[in-house]
């Protein structure tokens, strides 16, 4: 790992907003700090807050590679360090055949076939024997099951990965780890333990605004304001789901193109489907929002 | 530091939060990497190495707050020997004149209730931050009447100050100025956000006040004195019976995450369990082709086992905080199990699960329950002895195999007489019987609690007072 990708606590945040991503305090500490510790950040929030694109974004930021391991129910240990290739293996041992039948030796086959030739290398172990800069993404380990988490254990805390037939593979360079959460379970103990946490709400106004500022192009500061302002309130109600920062900028984006340069309650409520996602949430919110104040 | 630090964690794990020693250890190596005047990293910085569940960030800033405030740049207390670097901020000077002197209440109070009122309202209207800080360390100056050591909480000062604030009124004023301000242009739907901005402006002032107040009592009687009487429960730790509307927000918003945990659970069984009972017939069909010989026996596929849940629950007086809660419960499992019936009692019983299906916001459920079930029978005080004679009566044919039956209450049932056979004829029937008691458990069977009674004919009954124990049972339900 190169001391030098971010410099200093503010070399992050300017960063991370050259590639367009602003990070409050919070976040700026805690990815100067996973870096400079070499230890992995776990990720925490409601959905779409930007969990996933802080970790794209500190991979463009610092030129590295991104690798991306996406958590699913079922997920395993082929699918997510490594697997022999046995095809490959079989072929190998029936060209052997052909060629000196007597001379088969079955130890120096063993030795042969399970070598780094026959090894297919799944999003983790690719990270830890990657020679350039990488930076690891587990997105949504929430998904995986308890059990399934122990398989990360040994990677997050020594970056290092052991196979049974060819010893243990240490990481030549640390990569930067992101887990991220949508938190809809508790995960083990022994995983947050080994990482640092850190939980990203919906930003508050002012950094909402300069987002859709920053995201949404065409649009004016007015609007900006209007709309986190209007995302704001909704927010404040009690609904299945409360509308995401990507959603904010949809609607931005929506009300751009439709040249409106000022919300009023009519637009706000024939527009309100791009924000919430339930028909619920979209009737209180509009009954909400035509209620004189 | 280092003494600074293993306080600050010591009295992290007082308030409950699980700090392991790893994690302390990469604490102390975190601040290394932060410059030390920056305290906002250095918050983040502790945070992100000491605090892993979001839940626990509330007690965390408390903590900190507690440990840290008087280090900042205004006080200069934590630095003995240092002179500390003028402060060119002038109110900031005459500020801690001020808490110096704060019990002998003689000089410098120059300005008068009036002028704190009118700067703190141009203050509000044009969101300046420094200077709503500013006024609002006068207002607690001014109005909280502070004298030290006094052992009594926050709250109180709090109180005072923020009554004579009148902040509604400020409101009202702010909304009318800035309306003034554009001239009676502005739309419903603008002079609604006005106003949000101006409450969310109000509502900083008020954390602002909170923390100077605190930042007052530390100074007063010492770091550890605070840290303890500030200490507040974990959310996971809350009563049910005594939350409060805030800590209730945040005990049903960790009920979702449970109900699936719990449905999860119930369910389970299916996967592990992958081979049923043995195929006599396949077996023998299959033994053809080892000449007759059963060689290779075959089992029947397990049937799924479709969870089914009943939901019988007290939503009398005595329980009412617990009812509450108990029905957001019942609510969020509705949409974890394909099969739930939910009942409500007080001596009369109701079946509610048409309301809570067909409603699509809890608050809209929940008002309908209380209003709608019909659950009083003859005075509106527990009887469960009636409401289980009814519930078997009228529902006693549904309850079979497939079924887990959830009670809750207190089993405080007025002296009737108990009926406790409907939950013997439950046991025999259903899959399991579990009973969920909000009360203590040192209060169990005592006057009119009858929960031994009915205990026997359960599968076990838990004590489940807040969110910790509510997962304790949900994890040996396994």
């Amino acid at each position: 790992m190169s001391e030098t990708i971010f410099g200093d606590l503010s070399g992050v945040r300017e960063g991370l907003a050259k590639v367009e991503y602003l990070a409050d305090d919070g976040i700026a500490s805690v990815v100067y700090l996973a870096e400079r510790l070499g230890k992995p950040v776990l990720i925490e929030g409601p959905a779409g807050t930007g969990k996933t694109e802080l970790a794209k974004s500190v991979a463009a930021m610092s030129g590295a590679r991104l690798i991306r391991l996406q958590c699913y129910e079922g997920l395993d240990e082929a699918k997510a360090l490594y697997e022999w290739n046995y095809k490959k293996q079989l072929l190998r041992i029936q060209a052997d055949r052909g060629v000196d039948a007597e001379h088969e030796d079955w130890v120096e086959l063993q030795d042969d076939i399970f070598q780094d030739e026959f090894l297919l290398t799944r999003p983790l172990l690719e990270a830890i024997s990657a020679e350039d800069q990488v930076v690891l993404l587990i997105d949504e380990v929430d998904r995986v099951e308890i059990e399934t988490e122990a398989l990360l254990l040994e990677i997050l805390s020594d970056y290092q990965v052991s196979i049974p037939e060819l010893g243990t593979i240490m990481a030549s360079q640390i990569p930067l780890v992101f887990l991220t959460s949508n938190n809809t379970r508790e995960l083990s103990e022994a995983l947050k333990r080994r990482c640092l946490f850190l939980h990203i709400d919906y930003p508050d106004l002012e950094r909402e605004k300069q987002i859709v500022l920053t995201k949404v192009e065409g649009i004016s500061e007015n609007l900006a304001e209007q709309i986190a302002r209007v995302v704001r309130s909704v927010r404040q109600l009690e609904l299945k789901k409360a509308p995401s920062v990507s959603e904010t900028l949809d609607w931005a984006r929506t009300l751009v193109l439709l040249g409106i340069e000022s919300i009023d309650v009519e637009q706000a409520k024939q527009t309100l489907h791009i924000l919430l996602k339930y028909q619920s949430d979209i009737e209180k919110a509009a009954k909400e929002l035509t209620v004189e104040a | 530091m280092l003494d600074l630090l293993s306080g600050f964690v010591g009295e992290l794990r007082n308030a409950g939060l699980p700090v392991s020693l790893t994690e302390n250890l990469d604490a102390m190596e975190a601040v290394k990497h932060i410059p030390i005047e920056d305290r906002d990293a250095f918050k983040y910085a502790l945070a992100a190495t000491l605090v892993k569940n979001e839940q626990h960030w509330r007690a965390f800033e408390t903590v900190f707050e507690v440990y840290f405030s008087l280090r900042g740049p205004e006080y200069n207390v934590g630095d003995p020997d240092g002179n500390g670097e003028f402060d060119p901020e002038s109110l900031e000077e005459w500020m801690s004149q001020q808490m110096q002197g704060m019990g002998g209440r003689g000089g410098g109070q120059d300005m008068s209730p009036e002028e704190i009122a009118e700067m703190l309202f141009r203050a509000l209207l044009n969101a300046d931050e420094a200077m709503m800080a500013a006024m609002a360390r006068a207002a607690v100056t001014q109005f909280a009447g502070m004298e030290p050591g006094r052992p009594v909480g926050g709250t109180y000062y709090l109180y005072r100050t923020l009554r004579n604030l009148d902040l509604d009124g400020m409101l009202e004023r702010l909304v009318d100025e800035s309306a003034q301000r554009y001239e009676g242009e502005l739309t419903p739907l603008a002079e609604r956000l006005e106003r949000e901005e101006f409450e969310n402006r109000i509502e900083q002032l008020k954390r602002e006040i909170e923390a100077e107040i605190r930042r007052r009592l530390v100074a007063d009687r010492g770091v550890e004195a605070m840290a303890k009487t500030l200490r507040k429960p974990l959310p996971e730790d809350v009563d049910f019976m005594h939350a409060s509307r805030e800590e209730m927000a945040n005990i049903r918003k960790a009920i979702q995450p449970l109900t699936r945990k719990l449905a999860a659970r119930l369910a389970r069984k299916r996967k592990h369990k992958r081979r049923g009972p043995l195929d006599f017939r396949a077996t023998v069909r299959r033994s053809l082709s080892y000449g007759g010989v059963p060689a290779e026996p075959r089992f029947r596929h397990p049937r799924p086992n479709k969870p089914e849940l009943i939901v019988v629950a007290d939503i009398s007086g005595s329980v009412a905080a617990f009812a509450r809660f108990t029905l957001h419960l019942v609510y969020a499992l509705q949409n974890q199990f394909s099969k739930v019936r939910s009942f409500v009692f007080i001596d009369g019983i109701d079946e509610v699960t048409h309301m809570f299906q067909n409603e699509e916001d809890i608050t809209n459920a929940v008002h309908r329950v209380n209003t709608e079930a019909d659950v009083v029978w003859v005075d509106g005080h527990s009887d469960y002895g009636h409401a289980f004679g009814v519930f078997w009566e009228n529902f006693g044919k549904d309850v079979n195999a497939k079924s887990t039956m959830m009670f809750l209450g207190d089993a405080r049932n007025n002296y009737h007489s108990t009926n406790a056979w409907v939950l013997k004829e439950c046991q025999k029937r259903a899959r399991s019987v579990f009973w969920l008691n909000p009360e203590p458990r040192s209060y169990w069977d005592t006057g009119d609690s009858v929960i031994t009674e009915y205990s026997t004919y359960t599968d076990g009954v838990f004590e489940c007072r807040n969110l910790r124990q509510l997962e304790g049972f949900v994890d040996n339900l396994a």
